[in-house]
């Protein structure tokens, strides 16, 4: 039993949402996110955040893999989840998952990813070895025309497919945010800013996400981190930083200032049990440090040793305060009473099926899955590739 | 009998979904009940409530209700002086057992009995991702537990605290109005077990129904109307307090 303070109507004392929903929206956060940042070479010609750009999609498509699992685990009976499918509620909002989810994962990541990679797909489905040859053959789907006008419609095509991607991935995102922000029964959750401050934060925690992947894997195979990349990438980061907390801020102010029959129970619960986690976590170290840090580097000029440190600190300094931003979202809409007048508490469990280990697993699980992907398909030049280009002299 | 694959294609699916509807079985039927001439409701007076906790345990030993949850609780407000905002309210094990004898002399003491709203506009209906959780033709909100996913979007859309997943079945539990009573010609359990008459099952579609009278000549009040949800269980004298 949890336990509790005040009163709290007798149904409400258990939570019913618990890590596993936290889950959820940090990884359909990153999916969307290192889509966005895809989309920043692709559709608006960003050149200097192209050596990021593969790596992204196979960011997204890793994480969004692995982003229903938590609502699968969570469901009382999961073995009825396509019903979502066949009987959608044509008036809720979490009915619309099951489409959301297939349009952005076989319209637009697989589809975009497919073309950009199609012409190694062929090659390799020709010259792999015999163990791995069969995979490639199947990923063509027949289609092995590899010709200059064959390729210019994957490009067009390509282009087209991430065009449409953009809003489809602020509406993958914008749409969980409105599960929680259309809640009127729930004071901390009932906002109309949820959805743009969901997709804000995506896009925060997606570009930190792929920036760090890429300063590890470049690191990891010996090479040297493109410093103009990684500047572009985290000037980026700022920017939209500034906006997703300005964001937050308007709904606090805007809370604090109207104080309404809620407020009252929602700011006792923040300077108690959301203190840490919403004030230490979210607040201060994963957000004011990481904008302080990467707005250092915006106005000095830093050594580039000192300003990869820095992206790395406050990359996965974001990435901490964005899954804090969840935690308080999901779990603090549940610690207090409907009737304001009491407060519940959030026990985890270790080895449940909503406990911390599966969500530990469930996290680790889409870095296993890129790992896959790209040994399947790299989303760099080989090393021997970047060595020749780098040995041969500009002209 | 000759049909083309074309036929067999499109007969298939019709197949399936009738077989479906063979296994969900038939419903319980009652006869002489006709859904469309019933609007039910619920009247709550709460002067006449005195705590005793009847209708918790009526509802629990009725409907088969797990420990620690409930259809239907009673709590106990405490307001003293003008401090509304502030009440001291308690429904331990919810009311069931009743309550324990006051301390304090001083304000007000009252009990309200707490249940399902079966709200014309409910949230939980609203939200619910398969349209398991639905309205009857008769004004009953209802739960196909054959059909629920067990999501619990439900519970967090229901202001009032009425709705949990049920710890066996895994799906969304909540007050049925003892429908398989009420479309027998009964009332609910806990307006039977009620000693006082706190607790009246009404229909708004019976002209007869002495609501009506009674709607005219009272002040009555549902627990937050600002939620817009349509709630049907009517307060009489309901504090400003009560959340």
């Amino acid at each position: 039993m949890n336990g509790f303070e005040g009163f709290m109507y007798p149904n409400e004392i258990g939570l019913q949402w618990s890590v596993l929903i936290v889950l959820y929206p940090f990884i359909t956060g990153l999916v969307a996110g290192a889509f966005i940042l895809a989309s920043l070479e692709r559709v608006f010609r960003v050149e200097a955040v192209k050596p990021t750009y593969r790596l992204a999609l196979l960011t997204a498509l890793a994480f969004l893999l692995v982003a229903p699992l938590p609502l699968q685990l969570h469901l009382g009976h999961p073995e009825r989840s396509p019903e979502m499918y066949f009987t959608p509620h044509s008036t809720s909002a979490m009915a619309m998952f099951g489409y959301v989810y297939l349009w952005y994962l076989m319209a637009v990541l697989v589809l975009e990813i497919w073309l950009d990679y199609r012409r190694e797909i062929v090659l390799q489905s020709e010259s792999a070895p015999r163990m791995t040859r069969w995979i490639y053959k199947i990923m063509t789907l027949g289609s092995t025309n590899i010709g200059k006008r064959s390729l210019a419609i994957d490009e067009r095509v390509g282009y087209i497919v991430t065009l449409i991607g953009i809003p489809s991935a602020f509406l993958l995102h914008g749409y969980v945010g409105f599960i929680f922000g259309s809640i009127k029964a729930n004071p901390w959750w009932s906002s109309p800013l949820m959805p743009v401050v969901f997709i804000f934060s995506a896009m925060v925690s997606g570009i930190a996400a792929v920036m760090l992947l890429y300063m590890v894997t470049t690191r990891l195979r010996g090479l040297v981190i493109d410093m103009r990349c990684v500047d572009t990438i985290a000037m980026y980061l700022f920017y939209i930083f500034i906006i997703d907390f300005s964001l937050e801020m308007l709904d606090l102010i805007h809370r604090i200032y109207e104080a309404d029959e809620s407020f009252r129970s929602l700011n006792f619960m923040v300077h108690t049990q959301l203190y840490f986690s919403h004030i230490v976590v979210q607040i201060c170290i994963g957000t004011l440090v990481p904008i302080v840090l990467l707005g250092l580097t915006q106005v000095v000029k830093l050594p580039e040793a000192v300003r990869r440190r820095i992206y790395a600190v406050a990359g996965s300094l974001t990435l901490i305060g964005i899954f804090a931003m969840r935690w308080n979202v999901v779990i603090g809409g549940q610690l207090f009473s409907k009737s304001f007048l009491g407060y519940t508490t959030y026990k985890m469990a270790l080895v449940t099926k909503e406990g911390l280990l599966v969500a530990i697993v469930l996290t680790l699980l889409p870095l296993g899955f890129l790992a896959v992907l790209v040994k399947l398909l790299p989303p760099w030049p080989a090393k021997s590739q970047v060595e020749t280009l780098e040995a041969t002299p500009v002209a | 009998m000759n049909l083309s694959r074309r036929q067999i294609m499109i007969l298939l699916p019709a197949a399936a979904i009738a077989w479906k509807h063979v296994l969900a079985g038939t419903p319980e039927s009652s006869p002489n009940y006709k859904m469309t001439e019933h609007w039910w409701s619920m009247l709550i007076d709460i002067p006449k409530c005195i705590g005793c906790g009847n209708c918790v345990r009526a509802c629990q030993a009725e409907n088969d209700v797990p420990d620690g949850y409930f259809r239907t609780w009673v709590e106990r407000y405490h307001v003293t002086d003008w401090n509304m905002t502030n009440p001291e309210v308690i429904s331990p094990d919810g009311g069931k057992e009743g309550f324990p004898s006051t301390a304090d002399d001083s304000g007000k003491y009252f009990f309200v009995p707490k249940m399902c709203n079966h709200c014309a506009d409910s949230p939980c209906t609203q939200v619910c991702p398969v349209g398991a959780t639905f309205i009857s033709p008769d004004g009953v909100v209802l739960v196909d537990q054959k059909y629920c996913l067990g999501c619990a979007y439900c519970v967090q859309a229901c202001p009032y605290g009425c709705r949990y997943i049920h710890p066996e079945k895994r799906v969304a539990d909540k007050c049925t109005l003892c429908y398989h009573r009420i479309t027998q010609g009964l009332t609910t359990a806990c307006c039977e077990a009620c000693p006082t008459g706190a607790r009246q099952l009404v229909d708004l579609k019976n002209p007869n129904d002495p609501i009506h009278e009674f709607l005219k000549t009272h002040a009555v009040q549902v627990l937050k109307p600002q939620m817009a949800t349509g709630a049907k269980v009517f307060y009489n004298e309901l504090d400003g307090s009560v959340r």
